[in-house]
């Protein structure tokens, strides 16, 4: 039996109906097309569907649905404002955190999570901070170069 | 995977009634080890029941006279970063560091941990060593277990049908206390323990002698298990360098390890007197006011073997 939903979405309110089983992440990519959270291992341990959840990561696949009722979720398509990429995305951009793009988003979730609680992190911060988030092409390096400049542009514009 | 049905619990007494009412129920908190067996097919619950909306039971509390109170909705992320789990029960917070990764520890809770009870659980060293008692509320009221005796088996615990986990209370630890906990694992995170041992020991006011020591196992049996033989070599005595070698080396009586994914019974033998000699020294360190920052704390308590 379906049950009635609502919850916040990138800021708009949604109201919905979902089955008991149904994860967030089937939520946000099957029925709502919601696809930049994407789909890796399905047992919370490569990090590809992290999204926020109250301004906390979560790994959309290891969440039902229903338990996110009345939250606030950003995904990775809540970032850009004003058609403006998010510091974070900009620097991946920039600084080539990006190659096959499957873990990017979920990277780019963990980075700024990270930079809501920790505005000026060290690099081992950022790499503890990205720990639940698997990438087999980068090798990390560009990843976390590019979380420590984006903290850095961050700074700057807050300041 | 089975379909099941969901319900919600608003009270503890709500959650006893559905589960005392209906069968085949799973207590879902956040659901990280339940939707990886059902994905499984190893767990066809024929409806969760989520209790994570019950108020109060995400409580963290301490005061010197009773100790520590978790409920058993606080997240792994939580101890990780809570003040006074920090600095009052670091061993515990050295475990949530080392547990997943963060974006399972905002979901996982600490009553979860002990309830799925596997012997590799990272929170339950830590939790078994700071001797914590588990209140339970079942269709018969309350009871208070000790964690010891609430593992029963990998995962099986005491639990009784409709029983909930609660709370869990860890009493408070006298002054002059350090406790380290150590991971042992193929990778640093988002793995589970080869191995994992906490000790956490309390010493005299001038003389360092040891009035107080527990030392507990991890993922080398049944269930998380006291290394008694080795609290026995250092309890009363002069902890020096060779008494830790003779209780780490005491700690293999207690450890009945089998071969698995993440290591063989023989690697297992081989590393567990290094990590418990290793958590001794800095448990000792620590209760004589050597103070390690988190960092530091975080880099003992995970050992990657890749």
């Amino acid at each position: 039996m379906k049950h009635q939903l609502s919850l916040s979405i990138n800021g708009d309110p949604y109201e919905v109906l979902v089955e008991p089983y149904c994860s967030l992440l089937d939520l946000l990519r099957d029925q709502l097309h919601l696809t930049g959270t994407k789909k890796g291992c399905d047992e919370g341990d490569c990090g590809a569907c992290t999204v926020l959840i109250d301004d906390q990561t979560v790994t959309s696949c290891m969440m039902l649905a229903l338990d996110a009722r009345d939250k606030a979720i950003t995904t990775v398509e809540g970032l850009v404002q004003d058609n403006t990429l998010h510091p974070v995305q900009e620097a991946f951009v920039q600084y080539g955190g990006v190659q096959c793009g499957f873990c990017t988003p979920g990277l780019i979730m963990s980075g700024v999570g990270l930079l809501l609680e920790n505005p000026d992190p060290t690099e081992e911060e950022v790499r503890f901070a990205i720990g639940g988030n698997l990438c087999r092409c980068t090798g990390y390096a560009k990843v976390v170069q590019a979380i420590l400049k984006a903290a850095e542009t961050m700074r700057a514009t807050a300041s | 995977m089975n379909r099941f049905a969901y319900r919600e619990a608003l009270t503890v007494q709500e959650a006893v009634d559905i589960l005392s009412r209906e069968e085949g129920g799973r207590v879902i908190a956040g659901a990280t080890d339940v939707l990886i067996r059902w994905r499984q097919g190893a767990w066809k619950p024929r409806y969760v029941l989520n209790i994570k909306r019950i108020p109060g039971l995400d409580a963290v509390s301490y005061s010197p006279e009773t100790g520590l109170s978790l409920g058993t909705l606080v997240t792994i992320r939580t101890l990780e970063r809570h003040a006074l789990v920090r600095h009052c029960y670091p061993a515990l917070a050295q475990a949530a560091t080392a547990f997943a990764g963060v974006q399972i520890r905002n979901l996982a809770t600490v009553g979860g941990n002990a309830c799925n009870a596997s012997p590799a659980g990272d929170t339950l060293p830590a939790l078994l060593a700071y001797g914590a008692v588990c209140r339970l509320v079942g269709p018969a009221g309350e009871r208070l277990v000790s964690l010891q005796h609430f593992f029963q088996g990998p995962g099986l615990t005491t639990l009784q049908p409709a029983e909930l986990l609660v709370e869990l209370c860890l009493p408070p630890l006298p002054p002059r206390t350090g406790a380290l906990y150590i991971k042992h694992s193929p990778r640093a995170t988002m793995d589970i323990a080869a191995v994992g041992v906490a000790s956490v020991v309390s010493l005299g006011e001038q003389d360092g002698i040891c009035q107080d020591v527990k030392i507990t196992l991890g993922a080398v049996a049944p269930t998380v298990v006291r290394a008694h033989a080795a609290e026995a070599v250092l309890q009363g005595s002069l902890v020096d360098a060779a008494r830790i070698q003779q209780a780490a080396q005491a700690a293999l009586e207690d450890a009945r390890p089998i071969d698995d994914i993440r290591g063989t019974a023989g690697h297992r033998r081989a590393v567990i007197a290094p990590l418990v000699r290793r958590t001794l020294h800095y448990a000792v360190q620590m209760a004589q006011g050597t103070e390690l920052s988190l960092q530091t704390q975080r880099g003992l308590a995970v050992e990657a073997i890749f």
